[in-house]
This record gives C-alpha cells, sequence and structure tokens, in this order.
C-alpha cells in the first residue's frame, strides 16, 4: 500500500457511501458503523502510507499523479480524473482522513439514537469522498467536482433533519449562495482554458509566469473569479450568510464540514493557485482586504450571540479570514498552517459543543447551561484546550499559527491589516472565553429536567475529544518560529510555493510582487533571518491582547455577571445592531431575493401570459370574429350556393370568351 | 371527323340545351328527387358532348370519361336517394327549403 | 457507408420505424376487455424497438464520416421524392433516446391511463414510429410526412388522455406547430426548384440539396421559415407559450415523450436542416438566436420560479434548458456544438425523468400544487433519493449528466464572447434555487397535510421506469466519452460543410464577442482559425 494505491484514499470512502446508502436502513447499526467508519479508516491508513512515501522522495520529486480515466474530451479540450498528490495535497489530505475519521467515530455516539443512521453515514462518507477528491484533484474541472459535490453533502447533511423547514430552508440557502460563488469559479475556469488550452494544474501554473504579465487585466480577472468561488465556499463577505444557518445540521457534521475542512477549501484553492494571484497584485490585495474584514466583522457579530454553535459558526467564519488574510499577504504556508490547526482546534470544540448540547438533551442556548464543568469533565478539559488554542495562548496550536499570519501581515501588508488582525484576534479570545465561561463557568442556569439528563458522554465521543486536544496542543510545534529548522511545515510545502519565487523572479519591481518574493524567502528556512526582535515584539503585543480578551470576558462573565446587561442597556443600538447581525440577512432579502421574486411574478403574469400569450390567444379571437363575418353569407339553402356557383362560372366564361 | 354527316355544331346544340335544362331544374324546383333528375341530365349533357368529341378526334378516351361520368352519377344517386329517404323519415319532407340547417 | 444491417432480414432503420407501427396493428387484434394484455404487449413491442435499436449504437461506426445504416429506394420517382434513411452520430443518439423512453412511458403508462387502453397503446406506438422517423429520414417530403404524422398522435393523446384543459392545451400546442411547419414546407418547395434551377435536377433528396448555391436574400428567407418551424418546436422564446399549458394538461407519458423526444426535434431541425442547408443566413441570424437563448435561459429560469404547479415548472426550466442547447449551437465550435447536442439528449433524460417521477406523485394524490405536498421525504424515502438525483442532474451537478453538457456549451460560448457564458451562467445558479425550492416544499418539512400521510413509496414498476433513466444519468455523468465520440465525426462534419461555405465570411457574429473585456485579452478565441479544422480523433484523447 502506498502511492500506487492513491486513489484508494477517496475511493473507500465512495464505496462506503454507496453500500451504505443502498442498504437504505437494512443494515444493523453495527454494520452501518463498520463500513461507515471503516471505510474512512482504511482510507486514513492509506493515506498515511502515501505520506511516508512521499517524505522518501527527493524534496523536488514530491508529485505524484495517478491517472484513472478520461472524463470528459471534446475537440481540444480534455479533463481527465486524475488524483495527484504533493505536499500541499498531503496537508489536506491528512486533515481530511485524519479529522474526518475522529468525526466519523465520534458520531456512533452522538447520533447513536438517530433513525436515520445509514443515510448519515453514507452523506458523511459521499463528504469525504468529494473532499478528498477536491483536494487530490489534478486539474480544475476535476476539483470542481469535488468543490460542487462537497456542497451537495452539506445541502444533504444540514438538509439531514429535513422535517424541520429551518433545517431545509438552511441547506437550500447553503447550496444557492455557493452557486453564487461558483458561478465565478466556473467562468474563472473558461478563462484559464482559454489562456492555457488546458485545466491540469501543473501545465497552467508552469504557463502561467510565460503567458501572464504581472498586474495584466487578465490575470487578475482570472484571479478574481476564482476567488469569487473561494468567497462563496469559504463563507467571506459577502456571501458568508449561509454559513451561520448551515448550523442546523447535525453538530459532527457543522464540527466536519463547516468548520475543518470543505469551508477551507476556498483556501486551499487560493493557495493552489497562489501562482495566478501572485501574478495580479490586485487579485491579492482583494484576498487580504476580505480577509482581514471577515475575520473582524464576524468576530464582532460573534461576541453577542446566544447560540453556542452560532457563536462557532462566526468564529469560523472570522478565523477563515485570517486564513484569507494570510494567503492576501502572500503568505500561503501561513495560511494552510492555520488552516490546518483551525482543523483541530474549531473540530474539537464544534464535538465538545454537541458533547455538551448532546448531555444537555439538545439545547444549545448559552444561557440556560453554565456551570458544567463538574458534570463534564473530560468535555470541559478538552474545550478548554481548544478555547485557549483558538485565543491564541501559548504553547498552543493556535497561537503559531495565528501569530504566523499576524506578523506576515505585518511584515508584507502593513499595519492596517496586522492591526485588523490584532482587534480580531482580541475580540476572538473575549467570544470563544464568553462560550466558555457561560457553559462551564460560573452557577448553573440548567432547566430542571435537562439536568436530570445530566451525564458525560460515552467513549465514543470523549475519545476524540481528547485526540484532537492533543493535536491542539501539539500541532503547532510543527512550525515553531525563530527557531532555526523548526518550521518543518514551510519546508515541507516549500517545493509547492517555490514557483512563488519564480513568479517573482520574472523581475517585476511590483509591490505586491515584491511581497511574494519575501513570503517565498519566508518559506525558505530562514524564518531567524529577518529581524528576530521585532517578531517577539509582535509575538508579546498578540499574546497580551489575547490575554486582555480572557480577562475582560473573565470580568464580565464570571466576576460581574451583571456587566453585560448593564453594558448593553447603554450601548442598545450597537448591541442590537450586533445581535441581528447588522441586519445583512434581512438586507438581502428585501433587496435581492424579494425584488427577483416579485419580478418574476410580474414577468409570468403580465408578460408571458398577458403579452404571449394573449398576442396567440389574440390572433385565434381575431379569426373567430373575422369568420363570424364571412358566415353570414352561408344563408343554408343549396341552391342560392349553386346560383352563386352558376353566376361564378358564366363571369368566368364570359371573361375568357370577351378578352 | 364526323362521318356520318350529323355536325358537331348540333351535338353541341343539343348538349347546351340539355344542360341549361338542368342547370334550370336545379336552381328553381325545390324538390329534391327533381333536383337530383336535374343533375342527372347536366351529367349527360356532358357525356353526349365527350361522345361527340371522342368521334371527331377518334379517340376513345372521352368514351371511357363516360363510363367514369355514368358509374360516378350511379353512386351519387344512390347515396343522395338514401340520404333523400333518410331525410324524409325524420322531417316528412323532401323540399331543399325545409332542410337549410347548414348556415351560419 | 457501413454494411447493410439487418433485424429479422429488415434493413434495421426500417424495422425500427415500422416494427411500433405493426406492432400497433396487431394490438388492434387484442379484445379491449383485457387491458393487462394489452399493456404487457404494448410494453412488449416498446422493448423490442429498444432491444433491436442497440445495434444501432453498438455497430456505429465513429470514425467514418457521413450516414450510416443507409437505405434508399425511390418513392415518387417522378418527382424526385425518394424512401432515403440514414443516421449519424446525432440522430443515432436522438433514436436511441426516442426507444429508450418510449419503453419507460408505456411501462409508467400502465397505472395511469385506464380508460382507452387499447387507442392509447396504438397511439402511443404510432408516435414512435412518427419521432424515430423524424431522425431517420433523409429526404425532406418523407421527413415533412413523418414530422407532420408524429403531431396527430400527440395531439390524441394530450386532447383524449389530459388533464381538464386538455381540449385548450392540444389545440394551441397543434396550431403553434402546424403554423410553424406549413412555412418549412413553403421553404422546402422553394429549395427543390431552386435546386432544379441551379443543377436540372428535381429532387427532395438532403444529401444532394446540402449542396444547392443560393442566394444570400435567399437563404434569410428560407432559414426564416425553417427558422420559426423548429424554433417553436424547441422551444425558444417566445415561441414556448404552447409548451407549459401542453405539458400541464399531457398525461405524464405523453409529458415524457413532449419534453424528452419531441422538444429535441427543433433541435434536430436546426442541427440537420437550418444550419447546413443555409449557413450564410445561420451565420447572418447568430446573434438573434444567441440573444433569443440567452433571454430564454434567464427568462425561463426566473418564471419556473415562481410556478406553482409542479409540471408547469419543469416546463419553465425545460425552457431554460433548450436556451442552453440553442446557444451551444450557435457558437460554432466544437464544445459548443457537441455540448448543445449531449445537453439536448441530456434533458431528454433528466426532464424525462421529472416528468416521471411528478407522474407517480399525481397518480398518489391527483394534484399538481406544490403547495398540496410537504413532507414526503418522510413517506417516501426510496422515492425521495431518486427524486433528489433527478433534480441534481437537472441543476448540472458534477458527476451527473446536465454537468457535462452545461460545461461544455458554456465553455464553447465563452470562447466564443465570455459575456455571453456569463449572462448563460446565470442559469445555472436559478435552476439550483427553483429546483431546490420545489424540492423542498415537496419533499421536505413536516407532513403537514393528513392526506399525505399514507402514502405509498415506489412499486417495483415504478423504480424500473426511473432506475434505467438514472442508470444513463450516471453514465453520461461519470464517463461522457461514450457519447461524445459517437458526435465527433458529425459534428466535425457539420462545422466542415458550414465553413466551407462561409469561408468568406469569417467569424459568426456572436454578440459581446468584440465588445467583451475579455476578448482584448483571450488570445486565440477569434472562431476562424480554430473552429473548421477538424478534431483529432477520438483515439488520440485518453492516452496518457
Amino acid at each position: 500500500m502506498g502511492l500506487n494505491q492513491l486513489w484508494l484514499v477517496p475511493a473507500l470512502p465512495l464505496l462506503g457511501a454507496i453500500l451504505n446508502g443502498i442498504a437504505a436502513g437494512k443494515l444493523p447499526r453495527k454494520v452501518v458503523s463498520v463500513i461507515g467508519v471503516g471505510s474512512v479508516g482504511l482510507s486514513l491508513l492509506i493515506a498515511l502510507a502515501c505520506f511516508r512515501e512521499l517524505l522518501a522522495l527527493p524534496e523536488d520529486a514530491r508529485r505524484v499523479t495517478q491517472g484513472l480515466f478520461t472524463w470528459v474530451q471534446s475537440g481540444d479540450f480534455q479533463a481527465d480524473v486524475r488524483y495527484a498528490l504533493d505536499p500541499l495535497g498531503a496537508v489536506m489530505m491528512l486533515v481530511v482522513t485524519g479529522v474526518g475519521f475522529l468525526i466519523h467515530v465520534y458520531s456512533t455516539g452522538y447520533m447513536g439514537h438517530e433513525k436515520a443512521y445509514g443515510r448519515y453515514f453514507s452523506f458523511l462518507n459521499l463528504f469525504t469522498f468529494s473532499m478528498l477528491t477536491l483536494v487530490l484533484a489534478d486539474n480544475f474541472l476535476l476539483m470542481f467536482l469535488g468543490w460542487e459535490a462537497v456542497g451537495l453533502c452539506s445541502y444533504l447533511l444540514i438538509g439531514f433533519g429535513y422535517q424541520r423547514p429551518a433545517a431545509a430552508e438552511a441547506g437550500k440557502k447553503a447550496f444557492v449562495v455557493n452557486r453564487i460563488g461558483d458561478w465565478g469559479f466556473l467562468l474563472g475556469i473558461f478563462l484559464i482554458f482559454v489562456t492555457f488550452g488546458t485545466l491540469d494544474f501543473s501545465a497552467v501554473f508552469a504557463q502561467a509566469p510565460q503567458k501572464l504579465a504581472v498586474g495584466s487585466a487578465l490575470a487578475a480577472a482570472i484571479a478574481l473569479l476564482l476567488f469569487l468561488g473561494a468567497v462563496g465556499k469559504s463563507a467571506q463577505i459577502p456571501l458568508y450568510v449561509w454559513l451561520p444557518d448551515a448550523m442546523e445540521g447535525p453538530t459532527p457534521v457543522s464540527a466536519l464540514i463547516h468548520a475543518a475542512t470543505m469551508v477551507t477549501a476556498g483556501v486551499y484553492m487560493v493557495a493552489r493557485c497562489h501562482v495566478l494571484y501572485l501574478l495580479s497584485p490586485v487579485a491579492l490585495l482583494t484576498v487580504a482586504i476580505v480577509g482581514a474584514a471577515t475575520a473582524l466583522f464576524a468576530a464582532t457579530i460573534g461576541l453577542v450571540q446566544n447560540d453556542i454553535k452560532r457563536v462557532l459558526a462566526y468564529s469560523t467564519v472570522s478565523q477563515l479570514g485570517y486564513m484569507f488574510l494570510a494567503c492576501g499577504v502572500g503568505a500561503f504556508a501561513s495560511g494552510i498552517f492555520h488552516l490546518m490547526t483551525h482543523a483541530f482546534f474549531k473540530a474539537l470544540l464544534f464535538l465538545g459543543a454537541g458533547s455538551v448540547i448532546h448531555a444537555l438533551s439538545g439545547e444549545q442556548d448559552l444561557w440556560k447551561m453554565g456551570g458544567l464543568k463538574p458534570h463534564l469533565p473530560r468535555t470541559h478539559a478538552t474545550v478548554l484546550v481548544a478555547t485557549l488554542a483558538i485565543a491564541g495562548i501559548f504553547p498552543f496550536a493556535g497561537f503559531f499559527s495565528k501569530d504566523e499570519i499576524l506578523w506576515n501581515a505585518w511584515l508584507h501588508g502593513g499595519p492596517v491589516l496586522w492591526g485588523a488582525g490584532v482587534v480580531g484576534a482580541f475580540l476572538t479570545a473575549f467570544y470563544m472565553f464568553r462560550l466558555y465561561f457561560l457553559t462551564f463557568g460560573g452557577r448553573s442556569r440548567v432547566t430542571e429536567e435537562a439536568k436530570h439528563h445530566l451525564h458525560e458522554s460515552p467513549n465514543s465521543m470523549t475519545v476524540p475529544l481528547i485526540i484532537l486536544a492533543v493535536l491542539s496542543l501539539v500541532g503547532g510545534l510543527v512550525q515553531v518560529p525563530l527557531l532555526s529548522g523548526g518550521q518543518r511545515l514551510d519546508a515541507f510545502l516549500e517545493p509547492v510555493f517555490a514557483d512563488a519565487a519564480l513568479v517573482a523572479g520574472t523581475g517585476v519591481a511590483h509591490g505586491a510582487a515584491s511581497v511574494a518574493g519575501s513570503a517565498a524567502a519566508h518559506g525558505a528556512a530562514s524564518g531567524a533571518a529577518h529581524a528576530p526582535g521585532v517578531e517577539i515584539t509582535l509575538m508579546v503585543i498578540s499574546l497580551i491582547v489575547a490575554l486582555s480578551g480572557i480577562f475582560v470576558a473573565h470580568r464580565f462573565y464570571v466576576a460581574d455577571p451583571d456587566l453585560p446587561c448593564r453594558l448593553a442597556e447603554r450601548a442598545k443600538g450597537f448591541y442590537r445592531l450586533l445581535f441581528n447581525k447588522y441586519w445583512i440577512d434581512e438586507v438581502y432579502d428585501s433587496r435581492i431575493v424579494q425584488p427577483i421574486y416579485r419580478g418574476s411574478v410580474r414577468l409570468w403574469e403580465r408578460f408571458d401570459a398577458a403579452v404571449i400569450d394573449g398576442a396567440v390567444n389574440g390572433v385565434g379571437k381575431q379569426i373567430e370574429r373575422g369568420a363570424a363575418l364571412l358566415r353570414q353569407a352561408q344563408t343554408g339553402y343549396v341552391q342560392v350556393y349553386a346560383l352563386i356557383l352558376t353566376l361564378g362560372a358564366v363571369v368566368v366564361l364570359g371573361y375568357l370568351a370577351l378578352r | 371527323m364526323t362521318g356520318h354527316g350529323v355536325p358537331l355544331e348540333l351535338y353541341q346544340l343539343v348538349a347546351a340545351l340539355l344542360f341549361t335544362i338542368g342547370l334550370v331544374g336545379v336552381l328553381v324546383r325545390r324538390s329534391a328527387l327533381v333536383i337530383f333528375m336535374s343533375i342527372e341530365l347536366m351529367l349527360n349533357a356532358v357525356n353526349l358532348s365527350f361522345v361527340a368529341f371522342s368521334r371527331l378526334h377518334g379517340q376513345m378516351d372521352g368514351q371511357i370519361f363516360v363510363f367514369f361520368v355514368m358509374s360516378v352519377a350511379a353512386a351519387e344517386v344512390a347515396v343522395g336517394l338514401a340520404i333523400l329517404v333518410a331525410i324524409f323519415r325524420n322531417r316528412e319532407t323532401a323540399s331543399v327549403d325545409d332542410v337549410h340547417l347548414l348556415k351560419g | 457507408m457501413s454494411p447493410a444491417f439487418t433485424v429479422l432480414g429488415v434493413p434495421i432503420l426500417t424495422f425500427l420505424t415500422f416494427f411500433p407501427t405493426v406492432g400497433a396493428l396487431l394490438l388492434l387484434l387484442l379484445p379491449s376487455a383485457r387491458p393487462g394484455a394489452i399493456r404487457a404487449a404494448a410494453f412488449l413491442v416498446s422493448l423490442i424497438t429498444f432491444a433491436a435499436s442497440i445495434p444501432l449504437f453498438t455497430q456505429f461506426d465513429s470514425t467514418s464520416r457521413g450516414m450510416q445504416f443507409t437505405e434508399q429506394a425511390p418513392w415518387v420517382p417522378g418527382l424526385g421524392i425518394s424512401y432515403h434513411l440514414g443516421v449519424d452520430g446525432i440522430s443515432m443518439l436522438l433514436i436511441m433516446l426516442t426507444t429508450l423512453l418510449t419503453a419507460v412511458s408505456i411501462l409508467a403508462s400502465f397505472s395511469a391511463i385506464t380508460s382507452r387502453v387499447k387507442a392509447y397503446m396504438v397511439t402511443f406506438l404510432l408516435l414512435e414510429t412518427g419521432m424515430i422517423g423524424v431522425f431517420a429520414a433523409l429526404d425532406l417530403v418523407l421527413f415533412y410526412v413523418f414530422w407532420e404524422v408524429m403531431l396527430i398522435p400527440m395531439y390524441l393523446l394530450i386532447g383524449v388522455w389530459g388533464g381538464p384543459r386538455r381540449v385548450y392545451a392540444a389545440v394551441k400546442f397543434i396550431l403553434y406547430t402546424v403554423a410553424g411547419s406549413l412555412l418549412m414546407l413553403v421553404a422546402i418547395l422553394y429549395l427543390y426548384f431552386a435546386h432544379h434551377g441551379a443543377t436540372g435536377m428535381y429532387t427532395f433528396d438532403l444529401l444532394e440539396l446540402y449542396d444547392t448555391p443560393l442566394m444570400r436574400g435567399a437563404q434569410l428567407w428560407l432559414f426564416g421559415a425553417f427558422a420559426i418551424a423548429f424554433a417553436i418546436k424547441v422551444p425558444m422564446f417566445p415561441f414556448h407559450t404552447w409548451l407549459p399549458d401542453a405539458h400541464a394538461e399531457a398525461p405524464t407519458a405523453g409529458s415524457v415523450i413532449l419534453a424528452g423526444v419531441l422538444l429535441k426535434m427543433g433541435v434536430y431541425g436546426f442541427v440537420r436542416f437550418a444550419m447546413p442547408l443555409f449557413p450564410e443566413a445561420a451565420f447572418a441570424y447568430t446573434p438573434w438566436i444567441i440573444g433569443l437563448s440567452l433571454i430564454g435561459i434567464v427568462y425561463g429560469a426566473l418564471v419556473a420560479m415562481v410556478q406553482q404547479d409542479v409540471k408547469k415548472l419543469v416546463a419553465y426550466s425545460s425552457v431554460s434548458h433548450l436556451g442552453f442547447v440553442m446557444l451551444g449551437l450557435f457558437v460554432w465550435n466544437t464544445q459548443g456544438i457537441q455540448g448543445g447536442i449531449l445537453q439536448s439528449i441530456n434533458h431528454g433524460l433528466s426532464t424525462g425523468a421529472l416528468f416521471l417521477a411528478v407522474g407517480i406523485l399525481y397518480e398518489r394524490r391527483h394534484t399538481r400544487e406544490i403547495g398540496e405536498f410537504g413532507g414526503l421525504s418522510e413517506t417516501l424515502p426510496w422515492f425521495a433519493a431518486l427524486f433528489l438525483i433527478v433534480c441534481l442532474s437537472s441543476i448540472g451537478l458534477p458527476g451527473l449528466n446536465g454537468f457535462i453538457g452545461e460545461f461544455l456549451v458554456l465553455l464553447g460560448a465563452f470562447r466564443a464572447s465570455p459575456v455571453v457564458s456569463a449572462v448563460a451562467a446565470t442559469g445555472v445558479i436559478l435552476a439550483a434555487v427553483y429546483l431546490l425550492w420545489m424540492f423542498q416544499r415537496v419533499m421536505f418539512g413536516p407532513v403537514t397535510n393528513e392526506k399525505n400521510r399514507g402514502l405509498k413509496d415506489l412499486t417495483r414498476r415504478e423504480f424500473w421506469t426511473l432506475a434505467p433513466v438514472i442508470f444513463f444519468i450516471i453514465w453520461i455523468g461519470v464517463y461522457p466519452n461514450t457519447f461524445l465520440r459517437k458526435l465527433d465525426t458529425s459534428v466535425a462534419e457539420l462545422m466542415d460543410r458550414v465553413h466551407a461555405r462561409t469561408l468568406s465570411l469569417g467569424a459568426p457574429p456572436v454578440p459581446g464577442a468584440s465588445l467583451a473585456p475579455g476578448a482584448g485579452l483571450v488570445r486565440g478565441t477569434s472562431l476562424a482559425p480554430t473552429a473548421p479544422q477538424p478534431d483529432p480523433p477520438a483515439g488520440a484523447g485518453g492516452a496518457d
């Protein structure tokens, strides 16, 4: 087992999905679990074997492809079903299979009482297949297949409890909003094909520096169209609105799809296409600004939400913004690093939240929790680790990854982007500890009935929590700053992002291109080369900011529990603005959705029915009216007809005779 | 080639006379039965004409046409009379003025 | 020319065309009092026809140009009319689609049609003869005869076995279509005499008429006449209003055939007749047709979104989808035309299956109002799964058939004009909106209507009506090359024929091609150098 079996990594979950799908609930739960979890587990093992073989290869040969068959060929267009593994793909593959496997295990406990157990695992396996296809695809079209297929699975799993109208609605919203992004992605793919004559990654990225001038409109168009797809999938401004609603899905689904993997696909895509972005400073700047703005914007909403999962959802949107910020300043490896650590601690947070919800028989309101620490010891400990990690406290994983982003933002993006990131970091620390204190700290506000059933979750749920907690704790150590040789992830990813240097090396003295150059240099394991003093200062600042966020949260929700209410009273307008999420959903509905709907009704009634059908039926009416005139001549007396006939004949004959 | 001396014009004259009688009959009479007979007169006028021309040109085509006309006329009379009988049974009349139902 | 292939001693195309008629005659001998036997016999006939059409696919030589399985015999030699049949890749696939959908439709009618079963089945089989004849005929008179022959059974299907407003719908359907086809008849006659004028030979043979030299002015008129006939059939905006009525009133199987096959005849008419016969005019009309296609795509989707009647929703979605097909044909490059033809096959499968699914619902509840349903996933899980796959295929999800067609069409359109492609691609977004919204209202949510509570899931027969269609939906989505390769030479031949006669004209005037921001950026998009070259043969692709 190894690289020759690469195709099995996505194929096994697909097989599991088909088996569980066709069996349609006829199999006993045990068998369903074995198929569902086993297929992903096997896939994880093969992924690890592939990873080991990849590591054994020399650095510049770490790109292996495996073609299965030609998918679509028409004229000079061709796209294959072909998988490729390179360091970037390997990181994603391990995250997907690893976190995915843990969440599958967790699901056996969390969804244990679910009626449609088989359906659930079938969808979850299908998602794993799709996500792996997305990250292992060797061309844009296959990537798009995975891209849309994860969207489908997201739709199916959000709407898993389809009996609730809100769930069904959220699923549809997610799909449609994603489609808006995919519109851009699709056009981007066309533009790439028209420009390069191929959709294969290696060919496109190799030709890009020659075919596209730095800063050209074409490069910007390609990069921005692709980015529109990323904005949709990764829930950035202005297409983020679907993600909070997606929390209608089961919690493990939120953890896997809407936190750890699918929503990061946009970041992966931007990183994968980094060559194209580096050729367009405008696009890079857009990515950075959108990322920073989203990071800040979503964090402010997260401050005041009361649903535990929604807080986490806005936190996810915000963290994804950080990843885009990293990509936007050319630090793609940092973006991927944060993607990885985020996958660990955010999955853990969701699963922990799921454990809490499970324990409270479905309660999601933070104000009906509190004081759970003694009741849920394992959950509490692991969630605390994750909260510290996301808040960016040394030495948890989030500290390293977030700090690296902030450092790069300072270095290549300037103080404004850095400042936005730091403020976001403060807010993150605050709302995450608000969530933590409201859930586990203080006195209990749990309803009597829920208290009755209060219990720690079974091992199938807590063991994945513990594993993820360990990963959240040590995950950052693959990339230790300032230490020479400490940036192992950077070094591993270096062959992928090396061509960034190539692009920059084309000798353009453009601002963002130099960003690219230094980013590449940053990747080249020379972290200590640039001003360690500044880096340490910044590190300390962000640590202080995070700690003060925690301190404020403690003051608000533990030391003086009435303070938040008083504050909300004082800044009532602002509070309501945040609480209602800036009324963005309402604005979209009244400014976009409703006008389109009403306009369509008008088109149908006033144009289709009135104008076109009116014309058609009008012709019929006119003919009827004309016929009414003509039929006056029909008297019914045959002899009158005969007389007219005769006269007619006489006239004709007379004309012929006298002519 | 009117071999036996009767000139073509005479045949034509008789045919035209017959046709006119028939035509007037169709137009002025009210009894369906008489109208039928008048139609027969018109058809036979045409037949006479056909035969005369056939003789003139020495070709058989005209005479063959006459057979067609006669057989069609026979069929027509059969169908027509059947309709007439049906109408008479229903309405107890054979006058065409009483059956002007097909009007606008 | 391929060697003559026979079934039971009869040349295959003649067999396929007339076996349903023979079957219909035999059906007449069965006693009306035994509907079960009549149904089984009719299904058997359609199944044999489908089985007999399989060699058409397997024996088809996708490397050779020209018509295959040809048969020619004089019919009315004095007027130059001959019984000339033959297929290329395009018509071969459409005949396969016809035989498949006919069999499926007859199976789907078992429980839906309870009155005048014998007449229904006879009508249906005669319809099949007409449809296959249309796709196989290579003589314009023969084509016209089949074209009209097929109208009558469809008229009866809607008018006799339809819903409450069936007479209005049937009359609207036939008047629309006949109005168009009469224009076409006039154009055929003009072409016939023009050919005589140029060559001194009277013939209605299509392959001969292809080379008739025509003045530009005459071409414009003739193309216009053909185009209106076919545009009504497609239907293109604004000739589409017969479709929602016809679909809404027709019985399930009628809707399946109407959407699945009859609409394809308009598309086929453009590909086989209007475009190659009058290439200059086709170029001249290109901006108009593309404009109408774009309007159709967006307009059909928007109006579909607000329908309350499931069948009308699907009917308007057809207007949108057929807009993609027409767009593909008129961007004049390989991807566009192949995608357009594939998309018309896809539409036949997806929309056919959608109507089957709606019919299954209708048989249970006798209503098509979306508001009457809700929460059906609970009671009909198997149905929900299959219905979802069909909807997703129509939405154009990668991995299912609709995506391949739409992708190629949009890619082709993008090469011609990025703006056109960008507008058309909004149809893809809207498709997700109206279909998923419909699916949500019908299948999801709690069961609010008591009548929906005790419904039975799919019967075995119903499952087997949907299963073969879904089988092809997945096949085309995963491995479309099986079908695309059959189109290679036929499409190349069409493009060669057109370009040979329009060399002086250069690229067709696709709107926005020069205005588009991409036009300056995009290298190698000018059609003239890329389009007319025959594409590399199938074997070349796919080699690693």
